[in-house]
């Protein structure tokens, strides 16, 4: 029986203030109407647009549930189509990258398009005369998605014909995105080769939480970071010791309670935060000989340092990605089912600063959040203990209260002790908006 | 000592034995100081630094990954896994008896288990070993799995 499907007032009462029904995990109508609804309404994270250089290149991924083609038109621009041919269904391409030069060619019945969807010719086309082809959705070509916005490098698109901009949906979070790129000299970031693919039997939603999630890294990971600075320990170094990248990396996973809650929350509109606003986890890393250098040439040194002091940790981006500014790291995490998600973690190069930078950046990728990565079993492990522990009907609610306060206003911009759950429970208060927001009320005839 | 094939041979074959029965200690003890474990992401990838690897570990991280498997908090390993090679005869690619560097080739199919869940893997392990003070130890191991650029869940032990 469907529950939720047309009926916004119960979608809405799965979200209070300190606490949401498990239901928002464990559902699969919630999880319909998230692909339905939430991943339509949002600006969702499509790839960046040097994973397509050159014209005819495309990458093949998926928005919410939905196939897309991500795609480099013949004027440059770049193109999100539905991946699906209007004939009769038949996905256009299934490669995840590839080159279709000026037109693709559906492999079926061969119909073609241009690159920015239209139909460009139908073989033996004849047998449609006076069949009224004009008329039917099919001779539209390929169908785009509702709208697309290339940020810096960063392709977003919205399903929805209608809905929020770009620039109110992200406002001043675009921030993050800003000191990832301008970590470039010259302003420009390049995927770095294929990203991690790591398959979580888990809600999708676990994996946004746990980015703001601070008090879990001393505990969960102590296992991994812990046993890093014992043996380091062991091998006769003390803390203030220069370490190597490895331990550089692993070793402020094990950092107290007050670091973390030192470092600071900020939480902005819509359903986007960041941790790390004071400090994070990436502050000292060592410096690489000739990047500050190449900076102070690109920016001059005031606007140097100020980029390169913003060490912002993890920010998430409503609903589904989050990206680490100071590595350049990008990780979306694809709905797959209520209780699986297939998480993918891209790096990219800083075009013109050294390849140190880029060594670092997938070292931290393979170590943290790898399906071989030690840290990452430390996570995995708790996501799915989580997913099977909220099948337990004796309690129904989770708890997100962490620092609560009362009459929360998600619409302004925070900064907050860096161990509340705010951002979690901003998270929420962004999914109720966008599930609701073209939800209509069925009349209650039943 | 000269190394002969058979000697290159029963060292691939007993580095799997002691993978399969945990016996960790005796494993790094097989390694030579600045070796490195690569687990490529990439189908013939060529630069393990620059872009993402699976794996990439020197010894550091590979005493780190062992030691955490027997940590009284390492949670994602309560029950713990178990894992199994099948390895087929490994082939020689190189002998170079006066520089004592040897190279195999070796296809095997890898499971692991834990709890309800088992996996298999297919995958071409390279050993780069060199005869020092009279004993094989490796140099350098790179596993390249069938399936690399699949999705995984975790893969905790060590193929
Ligand atoms: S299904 Fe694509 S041309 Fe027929
Ligand atoms: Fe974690």
């Amino acid at each position: 029986m469907a529950r939720y499907t047309d009926n916004p007032a119960a979608v809405a009462a799965l979200v209070r203030g300190r606490e949401v029904h498990r239901d928002v995990y464990i559902d699969p109508e919630v999880y319909r109407l998230e692909m339905k609804h939430l991943f339509a309404n949002t600006w969702v994270f499509v790839g960046h647009d040097s994973q397509t250089p050159n014209k005819g290149d495309y990458f093949t991924t998926q928005i919410g549930d939905q196939p897309v083609i991500m795609v480099r038109h013949t004027d440059n621009e770049i193109k999100v189509l539905y991946n699906r041919c209007p004939h009769k269904g038949t996905k256009i391409a299934i490669d995840r990258t590839g080159n279709t030069g000026k037109f693709f060619r559906c492999p079926y019945h061969a119909w073609s398009f241009k690159t920015d969807g239209c139909l460009l010719a139908i073989p033996l086309k004849k047998g449609y005369e006076g069949t009224g082809l004009e008329q039917s959705e099919g001779a539209k070509g390929m169908k785009a998605v509702g709208a697309v916005h290339n940020y810096r490098g960063f392709v977003f698109a919205r399903l929805a014909e209608d809905g929020i901009s770009f620039d109110e949906f992200f406002g001043d979070a675009l921030s993050s995105l800003d000191n990832m790129v301008d970590r470039s000299p010259a302003g420009r970031l390049e995927v770095a080769g294929p990203p991690l693919r790591y398959m979580h039997q888990c809600n999708w939603k676990m994996l946004v939480e746990n980015q703001t999630d601070t008090c879990h890294p001393m505990v969960a990971h102590e296992s991994s970071a812990g046993t890093a600075v014992q043996i380091w320990k062991e091998l006769g170094y003390s803390e203030d010791d220069p370490k190597p990248p490895a331990m550089e990396i692993i070793a402020p996973f094990m950092s107290p309670y007050e670091f973390f809650e030192n470092m600071g929350i900020r939480t902005w509109p819509n359903g986007h935060g960041h941790t790390g606003v004071h400090h994070s986890i990436h502050s000292n890393y060592s410096a690489i000989p000739g990047y500050f250098e190449k900076m102070c040439e690109a920016y001059g040194e005031e606007k140097a340092k100020a980029i390169l002091d913003e060490n912002r940790h993890n920010t998430v981006y409503f609903p589904n990605i989050m990206i680490k500014g100071p590595i350049q790291q990008l990780r979306v995490f694809i709905p797959l089912a209520a209780d699986k998600t297939l998480v993918e973690s891209y790096i990219y190069r800083l075009v013109d600063a050294p390849d140190e930078l880029t060594a670092r950046t997938a070292m931290y990728n393979r170590m943290i959040n790898a399906p071989t990565s030690i840290v990452g079993h430390d996570d995995l492990e708790m996501y799915e203990r989580a997913q099977e522990g909220l099948l337990a009907d004796g309690m129904e609610w989770v708890n997100i209260q962490r620092l609560y306060e009362e009459d929360e206003d998600f619409d302004e911009e925070r900064v907050e002790n860096g161990t509340t759950e705010r951002q979690m429970r901003n998270q929420f208060n962004a999914w109720v908006k966008f599930m609701t927001a073209s939800m209509t009320e069925k009349e209650a005839a039943e | 000592m000269t190394v002969t094939r058979d000697d290159l041979i029963d060292f691939i074959y007993a580095e799997a034995r002691m993978l399969d029965e945990g016996r960790y200690d005796e494993w790094l003890d097989l390694w030579l100081p600045d070796g490195h474990y690569w687990m490529p992401l990439d189908w013939k990838q060529e630069d393990p630094l620059h872009v993402t690897s699976l794996l990439y570990e020197d010894m550091f991280m590979l005493k780190l990954r062992v030691e955490r498997l027997n940590g009284a908090r390492t949670f994602s390993q309560k029950p713990k896994s178990r894992c199994h090679h099948v390895i087929q005869r490994p082939f020689v690619d190189e002998m170079d008896e006066a520089a004592g560097r040897f190279v195999t080739n070796t296809n095997m199919h890898y499971v692991e288990t834990r709890l309800d869940e088992q996996f298999l893997l297919a995958l071409t392990a390279t050993h780069e070993l060199k005869l020092v003070d009279g004993r094989l130890r490796i140099a350098n191991k790179r596993v390249d799995l069938l399936n690399c650029d699949a999705a995984f869940g975790n893969i905790q032990l060590l193929p």
